[in-house]
């Protein structure tokens, strides 16, 4: 009997091929609308996310500045000087933060492979690493404790850098020299996306430890610094308590918030949780509005289905077929141009996602994906659909009255 | 039951039954207590100026609709009280329409359209088709089984619609003016066909106001505004 019903359904749908043809198209475009819409904005949070984590999560990185306020008997305007020794006391004293590490930076005459390049070099504490996520490729490390405490002439570099001095051949190992003294490569960045930076992208950098760099340059006082905080939800009071102590030990006055310049990037993932949350919402809703227009055309269709079909349903009915039997047959029907449109919609969308990294848009955009969830929230809401699209017109033939039914034309 | 049982029992016992309509506020009285009885192996015509009733009466007894007030019970079954899916079992199972406009539905095949109400009472694919097959030999269509309504002349559709109307074998064929779009040969053919049907033991109601074909019917009832106002015997009692 099913299976009867089913043939019928086909039967009718391509008796009337072009409206059926149409009606599939609003459920096929919705679907690839709703499907778009949501895997795009995946992609692009997945992107983002990605990109922004390229500088570092939920870093603070401190720039030293000047006095906006008087303190202590000095005018304002007082440059702060911060050295490696005032950080060595914001580490043992300030509770709320995690790790931290100097920063110096300048540029240095590289020499390595027969070529010479200026190149922005970083004196850097070991836990830099971690806080920058300079992660080495394989066969290669950052630089550690012992590089630091012994002055150590190592240096790790930036991908792009190294594959402009040694092309595709290891470089670590390689003899470099810095300003004239001779560094030993240890290793080198694995390739990362990163779309903000505060002195260019860490891919075209050498990092060397920050004692060897003072040594070699006789620099003493630290560009800026870089911490985390022993949780995300620290940041402010991690934020708090450096301003605090270096204000006493530097003297300035701790509410003075122009001495020390802060980039909180946790603001900025939180913003971007926020947004994309907004953003997301956003997508979904356009995209299922779009799906209900198509609801509302099958509905629509399906009204005049059963306005033109009033006759046949009413002999139908005289022949015996009950109210439960028109009313499967009539759902029938809207449920099999939802799945054959909703499976179309699927498809486009899928392949269009698949198509997508060609364009060569992904480091702005992102890829995106039909994910598992992309496609059960798609699915849901075609069902949805379907069921309502279907329900009110399949009721209204069931409803019918035989014997007014057949005398319509 | 036993078998004089059966047969003293009258297929069609209408008692008293009335069918209001209501359109708005007013109230049209279709039927104004019709006491009724039809034997099996009858063929009984229903005559009657138009308004006079007998196409709601035809209505009632096809089970499409229901009275509103009086008894009716087919074979011994009160039906005027069941709901709308029961009814569409018993219009499946014990009754057979033939319509004035024939009433096949367009798209598909004569053989489709007898088959459809086996398929609504869920007999299975071989048993169908044999059946199908059978009645359409009956009535003289073996080789039209799958030509369209639109390739059949008008005496052919009405003997495709006879054909779907025996399908279930019904207790009981209803049919309302069915010669009334047929030119007078077909017509006439149609009758025969009828009346063959009937020496054959099936039980006929037909609804007509064409005095030619009641003539040819064995117990003429007439109607006028909701009553029936002459019952001519039938001519076997």
């Amino acid at each position: 009997m099913i299976l009867v019903t089913l043939r019928q359904a086909v039967r009718d749908l391509s008796s009337q091929r072009l409206r059926t043809a149409l009606t599939t198209f609003g459920i096929v475009w919705g679907t690839v609308s709703i499907c778009l819409l949501l895997a795009f904005g995946e992609g692009l949070h997945g992107q983002i996310y990605r990109n922004s984590a390229g500088l570092g999560e939920n870093i603070v990185i401190v720039w030293p500045a000047r006095t906006s306020r008087a303190w202590q008997g000095v005018g304002r305007g007082r440059p702060i000087r911060v050295r490696p020794g005032d950080l060595d006391a914001v580490r043992r004293e300030a509770r709320s933060v995690r790790t931290l590490s100097a920063e110096m930076s300048r540029d240095m005459r590289l020499v390595a492979a027969g070529r010479t390049l200026s190149v922005p070099t970083h004196g850097v504490e070991p836990a830099f690493g971690a806080l920058r996520n300079l992660i080495p490729e394989r066969g290669g490390r950052f630089l550690d404790p012992l590089d630091e405490r012994r002055r150590r002439r190592v240096a790790f570099l930036g991908d792009e850098l190294a594959r402009e001095l040694f092309g595709s051949s290891d470089p670590v190992g390689e003899a470099i020299r810095l300003d004239g003294s001779p560094f030993l490569v240890v290793g080198v960045l694995r390739a990362k996306e990163q779309d903000s930076s505060y002195s260019g992208r860490d891919e075209a950098k050498a990092f060397i430890p920050l004692s060897t760099f003072s040594a070699v340059t006789g620099q003493r006082l630290v560009d800026n610094f870089v911490l985390k905080a022993a949780d995300s939800g620290a940041t402010p009071a991690a934020k708090n308590e450096v301003r605090r102590l270096l204000a006493r030990r530097l003297r300035f006055d701790p509410a003075d918030d122009q001495a020390l310049a802060m980039w909180d990037t946790t603001e900025m993932f939180q913003f971007l949780d926020g947004f994309m949350v907004a953003f997301r919402t956003f997508l979904g809703i356009v995209g299922s509005l779009t799906l209900l227009v198509g609801g509302i055309g099958v509905s629509n269709i399906m009204n005049v289905v059963v306005e033109e079909r009033t006759r046949e349903i009413g002999i139908k009915m005289a022949l015996g077929a009950t109210p439960g039997a028109v009313l499967r047959q009539m759902m029938l029907e809207t449920v099999l141009i939802t799945l054959v449109g909703g499976a179309l919609g699927l498809a486009i969308a899928t392949t269009i996602c698949a198509a997508f990294p060609s364009l060569g848009l992904t480091e702005y955009v992102g890829d995106p994906v039909v994910s598992p969830g992309v496609a059960g929230a798609t699915a849901a809401l075609l069902g949805a659909v379907a069921l309502v699209a279907g329900w009110f017109p399949a009721r209204a033939a069931a409803r019918l009255d035989p014997v007014v039914a057949m005398k319509t034309e | 039951m036993n078998a004089r049982e059966e047969r003293e029992t009258p297929l069609i016992r209408l008692r008293d039954v009335r069918k209001v309509y209501r359109s708005g506020r007013i109230e049209v009285e279709a039927l104004r207590g019709i006491d009724l009885d039809v034997r099996r192996r009858e063929f009984a015509a229903v005559v009657g100026p138009s308004g006079s009733g007998k196409s709601t009466l035809m209505n009632l007894l096809g089970c499409l609709d229901t009275p509103t007030a009086g008894s009716y019970e087919l074979s011994g079954e009160n039906v005027a009280g069941l709901d709308r899916r029961r009814l569409a079992r018993i219009r499946n199972r014990r009754i057979g329409f033939v319509f004035q406009s024939f009433n096949l539905l367009p798209a598909i095949t004569a053989f489709e359209n007898v088959e459809m109400p086996l398929l609504f009472s869920g007999t299975g694919r071989t048993a169908r088709r044999r059946r199908v097959e059978q009645l359409l030999e009956r009535v003289g269509l073996a080789d039209r089984g799958h030509h369209r309504p639109t390739e059949l002349s008008g005496g052919q559709m009405q003997r495709v619609a006879i054909a779907r109307a025996l399908a279930m074998d019904p207790d009981l064929l209803l049919a309302d003016e069915p010669t009334g779009n047929l030119d007078t040969r077909s017509g006439s053919d149609i009758m025969g066909l009828f009346e063959e049907l009937w020496e054959q033991g099936a039980t006929i109601v037909v609804v007509t106001h064409d005095p030619a074909l009641a003539r040819r019917c064995r117990r003429v009832i007439e109607m006028r505004d909701g009553r029936i106002i002459a019952d001519r015997a039938p001519a076997a009692a």
